[in-house]
């Protein structure tokens, strides 16, 4: 009976959707106040009813029902409560539901929080929302409805793929998709701009907030898929340039250009109609990101069901969306007038510089993941297009980025000074070269570029320190006096610094692990002993142990540095009881230098078990850095001029003096 | 400077972008990319010594000797032709016998293809698209639900 009404508000979603589309559209064009103001409960009403029929899936995961065959093909009675949960957005029917869900989320929060926004152009963003929904509501209840009862029920479920059936992976769907679905916002907004042909600064000071949300979400989503795929594949990798994880990347780099082109376009009012064009191509990222991943195009862990009619499907909705908005985009941007004019020396050079960097650098990722299936579609060719078509084309686009990065925040608008910024940046330009000294000291190995690397991610974040220090007066007036600064700075100046910082860490992390990875590949017998990295590990045998639905090896490896003892790895292979596959669990040692990372592979025949260690250099910095940018996007929406739906109240408290 | 000149930087170093970027973007097309190839099509167009490439088809049944070492051997068939495969590491969690598989490496002058990973289909029912088609066009039958891969989440 649940099923059966959360079917029915499924569809009762997609006409109050359908209802959203078309109303307050219309009333916005004949400006009819009360047509427009319908947008507003029917986007709560289409949230509540794709609530209840998320919920009532749920309701059959928990509870098992297996006459559900979405239920009985992805799940089982055994599976602990937290995956029975996540099991719902861990196969493809349940996670479009919880798409769409979080698309109506964002369009409720539009409804409820937007009073300050001018009637038509909310009616027109609502309805832009709604016509997204539509088309995902109608995919979902044709070609993937998750409600579909089985006649008669199995006795049992097939259960969850076991990779899946873990804590990071539970969490890495819902912020993916709050990261993509919410660069809907940005989209709508950009539609309903070209719709009514006009633009402003309050426009951009709209868009930001929720474009910031989205690209928070989007990079713990993208941070936890790769933390999931570094200890659970057991392959020691953190990001292998497979072509999901560049759909999901794509979307963040172009998010990561809007959030700062938006800037410009808040701060000074110009680059408008490069913002609204990158809103639009950063949602069609998003949507050729699902595209990718749901019509079975690729080889990879996440390709579902291979039916032909959902690729069809979805590259429709694609076309449509991505076409119509550049159509549009097309036939009315020329009326969005052009804005402030600054020199190329200045903040907003310094953000047009990025903006330039990062959509190329997005473009070569797109070439690198379409080649392939242009390729084989033309000429039947099969290739793949591998980590070092990457190393080639991302990497050199990132170290001008990177090099430029810190100088940005020192510019002024307008007319920035140069010279000045490199003064300012001096004790962060010295670091680095400390840097690279000691990190051609201390390794004798690797790549010569290296250390060079090492040394512009400290610069990064060396360059976000100083920015601060030199916002705060540090040192040059006392120290009460520059924690009152402190205090007193605006949140948002602080979340562009944390997130800049993260930005060096990643790059430390990521050129720390690549450039200076150990490993060994090695058979062991209990007692033996190997030395890596300074640890010496010491294996002790192998025994079994079970788990809640499964059955495990156990080996145990216990690790000293020198006399002391450090900690006991403990590396596993299970076999799952259902459905019956087996997983490797890696023994992982985390600590600041770097992670130990054991694998334990096949027994032998002449005794003893393959073992597969690695160590992975500093290789903690590289999410520690996306969650740094995660709180630094917390830090600045909590700031009162950002906060959303208060752009005029902020205002005022903006023109207070807080100096 | 005027409004034109600042647009011309503007440009300039838009346009400057771009042509490094298309400019890295084809050298790199050239030299990193890898096809992929079927035994029948190994049988058919030898491929050099020391050319990488990815080798796609089935594990053949009875074939894989684990436990001899850190070295696993196996044999990649198309239910045509067949190559052997040595590989050095931990198998993928789902590499089975009679499983579909894509292997990356090199040919050793012997005639073994050396892989230096090994990708294998994530679930029960997944065969990797490549390996489908290439095994189709092949005329080869497979077995139920070989195509059609399920389950797992983005």
């Amino acid at each position: 009976m649940i099923v059966e009404i959360g079917h029915f508000a499924l569809v009762l979603a997609l006409l109050v959707a359908i209802f959203q589309m078309v109303v307050p559209a219309y009333g916005a064009q004949v400006r009819d106040a009360r047509l427009m103001a319908v947008a507003d409960p029917a986007a709560l009403c289409q949230f509540g009813l794709l609530g209840v029929s998320f919920l009532a899936l749920m309701h059959a995961y928990v509870t098992s029902d297996f006459s559900v065959a979405n239920v009985a093909s992805n799940s089982h009675s055994t599976k602990p409560l937290l995956y029975r949960i996540s099991g719902v957005w861990g196969n493809h029917e349940g996670s479009m539901v919880l798409w769409v869900l979080i698309l109506a989320l964002f369009g409720a929060a539009v409804a409820a929080f937007g009073r300050n926004l001018p009637p038509t152009l909310k009616a027109n963003v609502l309805s832009v929302q709604a016509s997204i929904a539509v088309a995902f509501t109608l995919f979902i209840l044709f070609t993937s409805n998750p409600f579909l009862r089985i006649n008669p029920p199995p006795a049992d479920g097939n259960g969850l793929n076991p990779v899946l059936q873990d804590p990071a992976l539970a969490f890495h769907p819902p912020f993916l998709y709050t990261g993509y679905v919410g660069f809907s916002i940005a989209y709508s907004f950009a539609m309903a701009a070209l719709i009514e042909g006009r633009i402003d600064a309050a426009w951009a000071r709209w868009v930001r907030p929720w474009t910031l949300a989205a690209w928070m979400c989007l990079t713990l989503g993208v941070a936890m898929g790769s933390w999931w795929a570094y200890y659970e594949l057991g392959w020691g990798g953190w990001w292998f340039w497979d072509p999901v994880e560049n759909a999901s990347f794509m979307p963040w780099l172009a998010g990561t250009a809007l959030l700062h082109s938006a800037l410009v376009m808040e701060k000074r009012d110009a680059l408008k109609v490069w913002t609204v064009l990158l809103a639009i191509l950063t949602f069609s990222l998003s949507l050729m990101g699902t595209f990718l991943v749901r019509s079975g195009v690729l080889t990879s862990v996440h390709a579902f069901a291979v039916d032909p009619k959902r690729g069809v499907f979805i590259l429709a909705i694609m076309t449509l969306f991505t076409g119509g908005g550049l159509a549009l985009f097309a036939l009315r941007a020329r009326d969005l007038r052009q804005g402030g004019i600054f020199a190329p020396i200045s903040r907003e050079g310094s953000l047009v510089l990025n903006n330039i960097l990062l959509t190329t650098a997005c473009a070569t990722v797109l070439v690198g993941t379409l080649y392939p299936l242009l390729l084989e579609s033309l000429t039947g060719d099969k290739i793949s297009v591998g980590p070092p078509y990457f190393d080639w084309t991302f990497g050199p686009l990132m170290v001008p980025l990177l090099l430029a990065l810190p100088f940005g925040p020192f510019l002024a608008w307008k007319r920035g000074d140069l010279l000045g910024a490199g003064q300012r940046l001096m004790f962060a330009a010295m670091l680095a070269v400390v840097v690279v000294a000691l990190a051609a000291a201390a390794f004798h190995r690797g790549p010569w570029l290296a250390p060079f690397g090492l040394a512009l991610g400290v610069f990064v974040m060396a360059g976000a320190v100083s920015e601060l220090a030199w916002r705060i007066r540090l040192g040059s007036v006392p120290l009460a006096e520059a924690g009152r600064r402190f205090a007193n700075l605006p949140r948002s100046a602080i979340g562009t610094a944390l997130a800049h910082f993260g930005v060096g860490m990643l790059v430390v992390g990521v050129v720390a692990t690549s450039a200076y990875r150990e490993e060994r590949i090695l058979i062991m017998k209990p007692g033996e002993q190997v030395a890596l990295a300074g640890y010496d590990l010491t294996f002790k045998g192998v025994a079994p142990g079970t788990g809640p639905n499964y059955r495990e090896e156990v080996a145990v490896f216990d690790v000293a540095r020198g006399a002391a003892a450090v900690t006991r790895l403990e590396p596993s292979r299970r076999i799952y009881d259902m459905p019956p596959e087996p997983t490797t669990e890696a023994g992982i040692h985390a600590a600041w230098r770097g992670d130990l990372y054991v694998v334990l592979g096949d027994k032998q025949t002449a005794g003893g078990y393959a073992v597969r260690i690695y160590f992975n250099p500093l290789v903690r910095f590289i999410w520690l850095g996306a969650v740094a940018m995660f709180l630094a996007g917390a830090v600045s929406l909590s700031d009162r001029r950002l906060r959303v739906g208060a752009p005029g109240r902020s205002r005022r408290v903006a023109a207070a003096p807080a100096e | 400077m005027t409004r034109k000149q600042r647009r011309g930087v503007l440009i300039g170093v838009g346009v400057a972008v771009l042509t490094v970027a298309a400019g890295l973007v084809l050298f790199a097309l050239r030299d990193s990319i890898v096809f992929f190839h079927t035994p029948s099509d190994l049988a058919e167009k030898p491929i050099a010594v020391g050319q990488r490439f990815r080798l796609g088809g089935l594990v053949a049944a009875g074939s894989v000797k684990r436990g001899g070492g850190t070295k696993i051997d196996f044999v990649v068939t198309d239910t045509l032709k067949t190559v052997p495969v040595v590989y050095e590491g931990v198998l993928p969690d789902l590499f089975k016998e009679g499983q579909g598989v894509v292997a990356e490496g090199k040919l050793s002058p012997e005639g073994t293809f050396v892989a230096d990973s090994v990708l294998a289909k994530h679930d029960e029912n997944y065969m990797p698209p490549e390996v489908a088609k290439a095994l189709e066009a092949k005329g080869v039958k497979l077995g139920k639900g070989a195509s059609h891969p399920e389950g797992a989440t983005p």
